[in-house]
């Protein structure tokens, strides 16, 4: 196949792949988001500030697709907060060259906080560096680092980014 | 006469027999307390967290941080001493540093130049003679008159504070001989890493924030992560030491190794009925997978000082966190995640997973993000009505038992004595 078709084509996937994982995560109930990812995959949440600093740590950090699975669970059996939900809004991903199967991606995001008294707050804006493996037609993610602009995070942070 | 003073402009009075088991919703809620705490903690004799030492390498390093609300610049200077001063230049009180971090050969003000050493020393003025014979600064001036103030500096295992106050207690005394134990216990001749930094902003008021984390009684009750997947197999027993003055404070807990032999020996026939109550269960444990790293079997040691510092270890995850002020109904929460230099990858990776428990998303710590704020808009209108902290007593004594409010007494009594409220 041609290469540059077959890069469309890639970039396609992700597309449709982000569309249905934000989906999922602003309406439906999360416990689909860990199928968006690949078994050993890796899903972190830090700052910028941090990400620039190589500081290791996040605010959530999983490397299996069994501890996705765990952090829905806790949060819809175990934690304790406010009834809240997010309202995600994601920007065209950049898509890297094939590698293999494989490929990196970036997006922007915006996520607005929907909490039961409250308005509509901007929770927190950011970016996706991701990296996709492709088996057939669909893209799943073996990594996702979620990096947030801001160093600071309101009340809490509870539901994926 | 004037009878247009706002409704409670003048502060009610806090009865002194209600010591720190009664304590009135308006200290949260009032302004000029805000403002006396500035002046009287934050700036009086106390000792407030800054930064970590491993923060401050090499000559030249600074950190920008916060005591109370008052911008506070830390540094290293080339005779190898750690400094303090406000982060205010001397002239027209601007900003002296505008980035968080990074090394500079002195700190000179954008707005005209003013120039300040590393130890906050005003060394330089743009243009002091003037140019020509004319303008310049008057002869007489003296460039030692003016100056940000400094504040004292004690290093504790590597945990840097500072304080306005030239006559706060030394540090040990100020801790007593039992808390810095624990500190040592945590930190004591190793090299830390900061693994990350977060803030969280919580909508309530600081203090609200302190009593939580001295709260060894709400532990169980609010944080459901660890019942609810029934990972908490291991008996155990705890205490609370609580600081003479009160407002220092640390909550234990360590496995109780008699009540686990006695458990050993009855396997035989509890093997035969084991059930789990509930069918929630994690899927990968590796989450919680820790490793020996202290001489005893205290899993969760909470330590804080006076007024708004905690040190923290959960099994491995070793992080402090600096509570500070933003007006009455607001406060940063700072989080410094912790490693060593001499971790090994498996360590620090089990130091990485663990820290899901914490921060502004941790399984154990969410809740804590959110309960000031309820607790800020269930007090609305109740402003003379006053919280309830008499589990456990009335006192202030530490103990082998954590279902008690005797550390947030402390802090209370603690906090009536340097606020004379």
């Amino acid at each position: 196949m041609n290469i540059h078709v077959r890069q469309a084509e890639v970039s396609a996937l992700i597309s449709a792949a982000q569309a249905r994982y934000v989906r999922e995560i602003d309406d439906g109930d999360c416990t689909a988001w860990p199928n968006f990812f690949v078994d050993d995959c890796f899903y972190t949440i830090t700052s910028a500030d941090n990400y620039a600093q190589n500081l290791e740590a996040g605010l959530v950090w999983l490397d299996s697709k069994d501890m996705l699975r765990d952090r829905i669970l806790s949060l819809l059996e175990a934690n304790v907060y406010e009834r809240h939900s997010y309202r995600h809004m994601i920007g065209q991903p950049f898509v890297g060259e094939l590698e293999g199967d494989e490929v990196d991606s970036e997006a922007s995001f915006m996520v607005a906080r929907i909490t039961r008294e409250g308005p509509t707050d901007l929770f927190a804006t950011g970016r996706y560096i991701d990296r996709y493996r492709i088996a057939g037609d669909e893209a799943k993610i073996v990594s996702r680092t979620v990096v947030l602009d801001s160093n600071q995070i309101d009340t809490l942070l509870g539901f994926p980014l | 006469m004037n009878n247009l003073a706002p409704l409670g402009a003048e502060m009610p009075v806090w009865a002194k027999e209600d010591e720190g088991f009664h304590v009135p919703y308006w200290v949260f809620q009032r302004e000029d307390v805000l403002e006396m705490e500035n002046e009287r903690l934050f700036q009086g004799e106390t000792w407030n967290y800054m930064c970590l030492e491993a923060e401050l390498q090499s000559p030249g390093d600074f950190v920008a941080v916060h005591v109370g609300e008052t911008p506070v610049i830390v540094t290293r200077d080339h005779d190898g001493e750690i400094y303090a001063f406000e982060n205010r230049c001397s002239h027209r009180g601007s900003l002296l540093a505008l980035e968080d971090r990074g090394n500079v050969k002195d700190f000179t003000c954008v707005y005209h130049a003013w120039t300040h050493s590393l130890q906050g020393d005003l060394v330089g003025i743009a243009f002091k003679d003037g140019i020509g014979g004319k303008g310049g600064m008057e002869k007489d001036f003296c460039m030692n008159s003016v100056g940000p103030r400094k504040l004292r500096v004690a290093n504790v295992d590597g945990l840097i504070f500072g304080s306005f106050d030239e006559d706060v207690d030394d540090i040990e005394d100020y801790l007593g001989e039992e808390v810095l134990d624990r500190i040592h216990r945590v930190l004591e001749g190793r090299k830390m890493v900061v693994l990350g930094r977060f803030t969280q902003v919580l909508p309530n008021n600081w203090k609200l924030y302190v009593e939580n984390t001295k709260d060894s009684y709400h532990a169980s009750i609010l944080h459901t992560f660890f019942t609810t997947f029934e990972l908490n197999r291991l008996s155990q027993k705890g205490g609370i030491i609580v600081s003479p003055n009160g407002g220092c404070h640390v909550s234990y807990s360590e496995i109780d190794q008699v009540a686990e032999a006695e458990k050993a020996k009855n396997t035989i026939y509890s093997d035969q009925n084991i059930r789990s109550q509930s069918d929630l269960q994690l899927a990968d444990k590796s989450l919680l997978a820790s490793f020996k790293e202290f001489d005893d079997d205290i899993t969760l040691q909470i330590l804080t000082v006076f007024p708004g510092f905690v040190l923290q270890q959960i099994q491995n995850s070793i992080a402090v966190r600096q509570v500070l002020p933003k007006g009455t109904d607001e406060m940063h929460l700072k989080w410094t995640y912790i490693g060593f230099e001499d971790d090994t990858t498996e360590q620090r990776r089990a130091r990485l997973k663990l820290s899901n428990l914490i921060g502004p998303g941790g399984y154990v710590s969410m809740e804590d993000g959110c309960i000031g704020g309820f607790v800020r808009r269930g007090t609305k209108g109740a402003s003379d009505n006053n919280a309830v902290l008499e589990m456990g007593g009335r006192s202030i004594e530490g103990g082998d038992d954590r279902i008690t409010e005797a550390s947030i007494r402390g802090f209370w009594a603690e906090y009536r004595m340097r606020m004379g409220l």
